[in-house]
Formats: C-alpha cells, sequence, structure tokens
C-alpha cells in the first residue's frame, strides 16, 4: 500500500511539474483531482469541527444543551434557500448576520490592534534606554526613530487626498524608499519559501520514490 | 422584507458587537460567544452551497462536451470518493476490496442521479430509476458488509486509512508541488524585478538579496544574520506599520459603510 501511494505521489508530482513544460492533460487532470479532493477535505474538517463538534455535542448530546445554537443551524439552513429561486431572498438574513456581527467585530478589533496599537508602539519609548546601565542606547533609539520616519512618511505615501508635491511629496518619496525595502524583504521570503518547497519536492521524488538520496 | 430586513439586520448586530466591546461584563461576552457560534454554524451550510455549486458547475460542463470535459469527470469522482473516506471507517484487517466495490456502485449511482436530475431531456427517467436500483445495491452492501460503516457523529472517518492516504499522498503532495511551480515563475520575476535600474530597484534588490542570502550557508553566516535582522525589524517594521495603520482605517471605514447600509453589495441583485 505504501509503495503503491509513494508512486502516485510522485506520478502526481510530475504531472504538476509538466506544467513547466507547457499546458497538458496530466496538469488538467492532477488539478482537476486537487479541486476534488481538497474541496472534499475542507468540508470533512469543517464538518467534524462545526457541525458534530460545536452544534452536535453542544445542542444535541450535552448534558446541558445549549439550545441558542439551533438557532444557528435553523440560520444555516436558510442560507440553503439561496437554492431555491423563488425564496432566496431569504438567504440575505443569515448572511446579514455575518455581514453585521462581523462588521462590527472587525471595526472595533482591528481599529485598536492595526490603528491604535501601531500608532502607539511607533510613537511610545522613542529614546531606548539600557536596563543595566540606564544609559541612553544609542543603536536602538536610532532604530526606534528610523521606524518613526518610515511609518510617518509611509502613511504620506498613502495619502493621495493631496497631490504628492514639495516638502508632502518628498516625504512621501522617502515612504517610497521603505516600502520597497519591505517588498523586497517580502519577496526575498516568498522566494525562498518558494525554493525550500521546491526542495522538499525534488528531496521526496529522489529520496522517497527513487532512493538515490539517502 | 426582501431588503430592508437584512438591512436592520445588519445595523443591529453590527451596533451590538461595536457595544459589547466597550461593555466587559459576562453577559456582553456571552452574546459575542453565541454570535460567533452562529458564524461558524452557518459558515458550514455556506460550505454546502459551495460544494453543491461545484457540482452543478461541472455537471454542466460534462454534459455540454465542450472542450476538456473530461477533468470535471476527475473533480466530481475524487469529490465524492474522498467525502465517502471521510464518512466511513474500515475495520482493522478487513479487505478492502468490498470496500472499492461499494464506492463504485456509489459512484455510478450518484453519476446517474445527477445525469437524471440535469441531464438531458432524454432517458431522465431511465436514469433516475437506474440510479435508485444502484442505490439500493449499495445500501445492501453497506447493510451486510461488515468490513466498513458509515460514521456521521463521530470523527472516525478522519483517521480512515484510505482518507488519510489520500491527504497525505494526494492532496499534500499537488498542494506543496503547485506552491513549489511557483518557484521556477518566482525565479523568472525576480530577474525582471531585480534589475538595478534606479534607487527605488535597487533598495528592492539589496534588501530581497539579504533576507535570501541569510537562508543560505556561508562565511557571513552571523553578520548577514545581524543585518538580515536589522532590516527586518527596522525599515520593513516601519513600512510593514503603515500599510497596517491604513488596512486598519480602511476597514474601520467599509465596516461603517456596511452597518450603515451604504455598501450594500453582500445582498445581490433582485
Amino acid at each position: 500500500m505504501e509503495t503503491v501511494s509513494i508512486w502516485i505521489a510522485a506520478i502526481l508530482t510530475l504531472g504538476i511539474f509538466s506544467f513547466l513544460y507547457k499546458d497538458n492533460p496530466l496538469y488538467k487532470a492532477c488539478e482537476a483531482l486537487f479541486v476534488g479532493v481538497s474541496a472534499a477535505y475542507w468540508a470533512i474538517v469543517f464538518y467534524f469541527d462545526n457541525i458534530y463538534k460545536k452544534f452536535y455535542e453542544g445542542a444535541v448530546t450535552a448534558e446541558e444543551p445549549d439550545y441558542f445554537l439551533w438557532i444557528g443551524a435553523i440560520l444555516g439552513l436558510l442560507f440553503l434557500t439561496r437554492l431555491i429561486p423563488n425564496i432566496g431572498w431569504v438567504s440575505r438574513w443569515p448572511m446579514a448576520l455575518i455581514v453585521g456581527a462581523t462588521a462590527g467585530l472587525w471595526m472595533v478589533g482591528y481599529f485598536v490592534s492595526n490603528a491604535m496599537n501601531q500608532i502607539g508602539n511607533t510613537i511610545s519609548n522613542i529614546i531606548v534606554r539600557d536596563a543595566a546601565t540606564g544609559f541612553i542606547a544609542w543603536g536602538e533609539t536610532f532604530g526606534t526613530l528610523v521606524i518613526l520616519v518610515g511609518v510617518l512618511s509611509g502613511l504620506v505615501y498613502f495619502f493621495f487626498s493631496k497631490e504628492h508635491k514639495g516638502v508632502f511629496g518628498a516625504t512621501a518619496k522617502v515612504g517610497t524608499w521603505f516600502l520597497m525595502v519591505t517588498f523586497g524583504a517580502s519577496f526575498g521570503y516568498t522566494v525562498m519559501s518558494r525554493m525550500s518547497l521546491l526542495i522538499g519536492r525534488v528531496d521526496f521524488l529522489l529520496g522517497d520514490w527513487l532512493h538515490i538520496l539517502r | 422584507m426582501k431588503r430592508q430586513l437584512p438591512l436592520i439586520l445588519v445595523f443591529v448586530f453590527g451596533t451590538l458587537m461595536v457595544i459589547q466591546y466597550f461593555v466587559p461584563h459576562e453577559n456582553s461576552e456571552t452574546v459575542k460567544g453565541f454570535l460567533l457560534d452562529w458564524i461558524v454554524i452557518i459558515g458550514i451550510f455556506a460550505l454546502a452551497l459551495g460544494l453543491w455549486s461545484l457540482v452543478q458547475v461541472s455537471v454542466a460542463k460534462i454534459n455540454s462536451r465542450k472542450e476538456n470535459w473530461e477533468y470535471p469527470l476527475v473533480t466530481l469522482a475524487s469529490l465524492v470518493m474522498m467525502m465517502f473516506f471521510g464518512f466511513t471507517a474500515i475495520t482493522e484487517g478487513a479487505s478492502l476490496w468490498s470496500y472499492f466495490l461499494a464506492i463504485t456502485v456509489f459512484l455510478i449511482a450518484l453519476w446517474m442521479f445527477l445525469q437524471g436530475f440535469m441531464g438531458q431531456a432524454a432517458n431522465r427517467n431511465m436514469k433516475l430509476l437506474s440510479g435508485l436500483g444502484l442505490l439500493i445495491v449499495f445500501s445492501l452492501l453497506a447493510i451486510f458488509d461488515s468490513s466498513w460503516e458509515f460514521k456521521f457523529y463521530t470523527a472516525e472517518g478522519l483517521t480512515n486509512q484510505m482518507f488519510v492516504h489520500f491527504f497525505d499522498y494526494i492532496m499534500i503532495p499537488l498542494q506543496a508541488t503547485m506552491f513549489a511551480l511557483l518557484a521556477f515563475f518566482i525565479t523568472s520575476a525576480s530577474y525582471r524585478a531585480f534589475r538595478a535600474r534606479n534607487l527605488l530597484a535597487t533598495l528592492l534588490l539589496i534588501a530581497a538579496l539579504i533576507v535570501m542570502l541569510r537562508f543560505t550557508p556561508g562565511p557571513w553566516g552571523e553578520y548577514l544574520a545581524k543585518t538580515s535582522a536589522w532590516v527586518m525589524n527596522v525599515p520593513n517594521l516601519a513600512a510593514q506599520r503603515a500599510i497596517v495603520i491604513g488596512i486598519g482605517l480602511g476597514i474601520v471605514a467599509t465596516a461603517l459603510k456596511v452597518i450603515l447600509g451604504i455598501e450594500r453589495g453582500y445582498m445581490g441583485k433582485g
């Protein structure tokens, strides 16, 4: 069984790599297979995590059933009315609950975590002192100042309601320098992560499958 | 009713979630917990809707017999098989032949049914009847074959050896290889992006090189690790913060538009 499975995995791996030559039937078959398998996998995992563990164990088999969970299940069933054209508009109710609750939750949550906390961390403790001696740690202080300049200039760059001219334009230009460093670092990370995945697949083909690497 | 009630619901639940954030009371947390649970439960029904949509699109493509119509067959077969594995448990030491026979009968029965419901007008009843007949055969196999059984109320399917094998030897290799494939395309993209034509492109190149070389073995080890850490923790962090603050403010603005009923895209047409 194990050997057959490794052969299947190797053929599928080569099938996907065959796209490097050109789009071909083997690649398309692998792609279709991936869509089906992953859709089913996530459906099964979500079913057991949510419907079974959260709803069934919480509202049906629990010693003290949580009847409020039934409302979620009923709203979920209403979502399926989308399949019936005449009453499809009913599916907007559960959708409205999801959209409204998520919007409310995110509005405050993201404002605190993304805006307030980030601004707080940028403008507080700009002068860093050495914990042991109490003197100013020049290296770290320089770092916090660079961060302050980077955040302010980056924000100026993203402010499009005013034309980027004069001092404002120069500040925006400094912002682009910082943004390019970030894009470069992110790009470098992405390249290395893809390379590590490629190494993993080649390692599988040459090691587990062909036993050339030991 | 069709458009007003959803708008009211969005406003009520959106405002409720905003208010509950500022009320650190047990009841407030309970309400939040219920709403989040409901969202999760509704989500699984949305997933079912997505699966149905995938089936519908695939069957329509197959029935159209247009170019590449064969591939949706692979999608449908793998979808049904994986779900079947996830909801069944095989008795330890049992032979898999009867299990595979049952899956085959089940696949053909489902296909007949789908053709009966969505296929061409001719022979629809015939296909429905054939599907029903095969489903009866499958049910008999399921009842009398003791080597496997359905498990809807225990998560035993997740440990079914076929489910695990499909995950380990089909899904994971396909997923990893698809992302690994990007290594080739990202290399050619790097060549174009990293040409030091001006100051901005040079900054991009230097930052990327420092980060990439950090992960490679070489005599530069410690120095490059420090430089890379500084790039990541200072200039990179600064621009990341600017982006994150922008995203945060954007989310606040969009959420306000949704709660106040200015943004209504989620309702669709009609």
